[in-house]
């Protein structure tokens, strides 16, 4: 008996805020949006620093290294063919832990997921974007 | 002083249409139920309700998440409002009570029917109602940061918060059970809770887990169901047949970042500081408080209010709860009198005001906390929704 495909990921509908973050990864680069003056990170995107008052706020390049901040490894099925266990992660960059990240930690087994560990972005490509993924950090001990 | 609006409010009646796993009435037949039952309760006439609110409004999405309105109630009722309103964006499921003392405060009505239907047991039969997502649709707004990642339901929002707080608080499987457990217990003596049968321990470990640590029992129970309260001016409400229940303080305020993914304390939830507006709004401690309906979406939920009202220290709440004594309808803090919505059924906060009135009106039956319990806090909600009210009766 085959297997169902995987679902199709839900994607995000873009605007001229998100539209880096989603797409930036074409070039491996996870784009955050980063104040001209005081170099804060602002995440969700939007034009607007509220420690300067500014809205000289544009999307930069950060590193894509991050620590799993929390996590919850998904053990139900909720649609066929469904791979699971799978992880969701929210992460924080390295960068500005402040900012965290959604995210499935991919590339090991759930079960090796733990709290504060490393980890480092990657690109899944999915119709005209490219989703930010974490998977372990190749550099980590 | 400031005088606090809420003040000059009070629950002066209740109703409940029949909880279920699958109604043979409508939704809307469900909440007429309640409705008329409330406004009988409060010794009101519908000619004498002037306002009208629910929360989150009507969804016609088929989730059965908010099946009915104000216009559909309203105009099923005939009613003659003053005022009316529902609406999502406000401090959780308590939004529209908070509402309704602003309505009443500024002179706009003097007896506000507030009710929350669902039909989630009846639109999960037909469809995977529980969905986040649509597929095919993409997803706007702030859920899109979730939505490419599989998080098809709200409980893998809160697992992630959950498995912060477990890691943090070193609480561990058998002791968040006796917040099931503990409601397991008093829904048996509810009539009209939806699961009555006793649950132990080992039944606990023993079911799914659904998003570590969310077992299938730390999750409500989808239900079709409406509850209806009479909020009234305090004036009105003293010329009622019940005794008035006075709304003594509220907490409605978010002062977090307002997101799921950014909110600043993952584990406490948005929680802390609404609990802080409602203590900073009345004399009444924490130790004055004789029972408590507590949000349970999710068993950590309940755990996290315990701490966050103050009813014990920031992490505490693994021993406030051990051995589930002090929590259950003898002890010092009954908590969940009637089942909550882990037992009784996810009527959404509103099953929790209801059965604080039931309480603090005596009409416990089987199940009432002795001692004629006088003051009751409730609360709503997880993640950046949060809010708060402490009952007392007149
Ligand atoms: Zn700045």
């Amino acid at each position: 008996m085959t297997q169902p495909a995987p679902p199709p990921r839900t994607l995000p509908a873009i605007d001229p805020d998100n539209r880096a973050y989603w797409t930036r990864g074409r070039d491996g680069v996870l784009a955050i949006f980063k104040c001209h003056s005081c170099h804060a990170y602002v995440h969700p995107p939007v034009p607007f620093c509220p420690a300067c008052d500014t809205v000289a706020v544009s999307p930069q390049a950060v590193s894509g290294r991050g620590t799993v901040v929390t996590f919850t490894v998904n053990h139900k099925q909720w649609v066929p063919g469904l791979p699971v266990p799978y992880v969701l992660a929210l992460v924080a960059l390295e960068e500005a832990p402040e900012v965290r990240l959604v995210a499935n930690i991919t590339h090991c087994d759930p079960a090796e997921v733990t709290f504060g560990m490393a980890v480092e972005v990657w690109f899944e490509p999915a119709e005209d974007l490219w989703i930010p993924q974490f998977r372990p950090a190749r550099s980590a001990a | 002083m400031t005088r606090h609006a809420e003040k000059d409010t009070a629950i002066t009646g209740i109703g409940m249409s029949d909880v279920s796993r699958g109604a043979s009435k409508s939704a809307l037949a469900l909440t007429v139920d309640a409705a008329l039952e409330a406004i009988a309760d409060a010794g009101l006439t519908r000619a004498e309700i002037d306002g009208i609110a629910t929360w989150p409004g009507e969804r016609v999405d088929g989730s059965g998440f908010s099946p009915v309105g104000c216009a559909s109630l309203q105009d099923a009722l005939r009613l003659k409002v003053n005022w009316y309103a529902g609406g999502r964006e406000a401090p959780g499921q308590y939004g529209a009570v908070f509402n309704a003392i602003g309505a009443i405060a500024a002179g706009l009505c003097r007896n506000v029917l507030i009710f929350r239907s669902m039909y989630e047991a009846t639109a999960r039969k037909t469809a995977f109602a529980n969905s986040l997502l649509r597929p095919g649709e993409r997803q706007a707004g702030p859920f899109a940061w979730y939505a490419p990642y599989y998080t098809y339901a709200a409980a893998l929002q809160q697992a992630l918060f959950f498995n912060l707080y477990v890691h943090n608080s070193g609480i561990r499987p058998e002791q968040v059970a006796q917040i099931p457990i503990n409601q397991r217990r008093n829904a048996a003596l509810n009539p009209k809770a939806v699961y009555r049968t006793p649950i132990t321990l080992d039944d606990y470990l023993a079911s799914p887990l659904i998003a570590t640590p969310l077992r299938l029992y730390d999750c409500d129970v989808p239900c079709d169901g409406a509850v209806a309260i009479i909020v009234s001016r305090i004036d009105v409400a003293r010329t009622l047949r019940n005794p008035p229940v006075r709304i003594e303080a509220i907490g409605s305020s978010m002062q977090y970042r307002n997101s799921w993914t950014q909110l600043d304390a993952l584990d406490t939830q948005a929680q802390p500081k609404v609990a802080e507006m409602l203590w900073s709004r009345t004399d009444l401690k924490p130790v004055d408080v004789d029972i408590a309906q507590l949000y349970d979406g999710f068993t950590y939920h309940t755990l996290n209010w315990l701490e966050n009202f103050g009813f014990c220290d920031r992490y505490g709440a693994k021993d406030f709860i051990e051995g589930g004594r002090r929590i259950a309808l003898e002890g010092d803090l009954p908590v969940n009198t009637g089942g909550g919505a882990l037992s009784a059924g996810r009527l959404h906060a509103y099953g929790a005001v209801h059965e604080a009135c039931t309480q603090l009106w005596g009409r416990g039956g089987a199940r009432q906390v002795q001692g004629s319990p006088q003051v009751c806090a409730t609360s709503t909600a997880g993640g950046p929704l949060a809010g708060a009210m402490l009952l007392v009766r007149d």
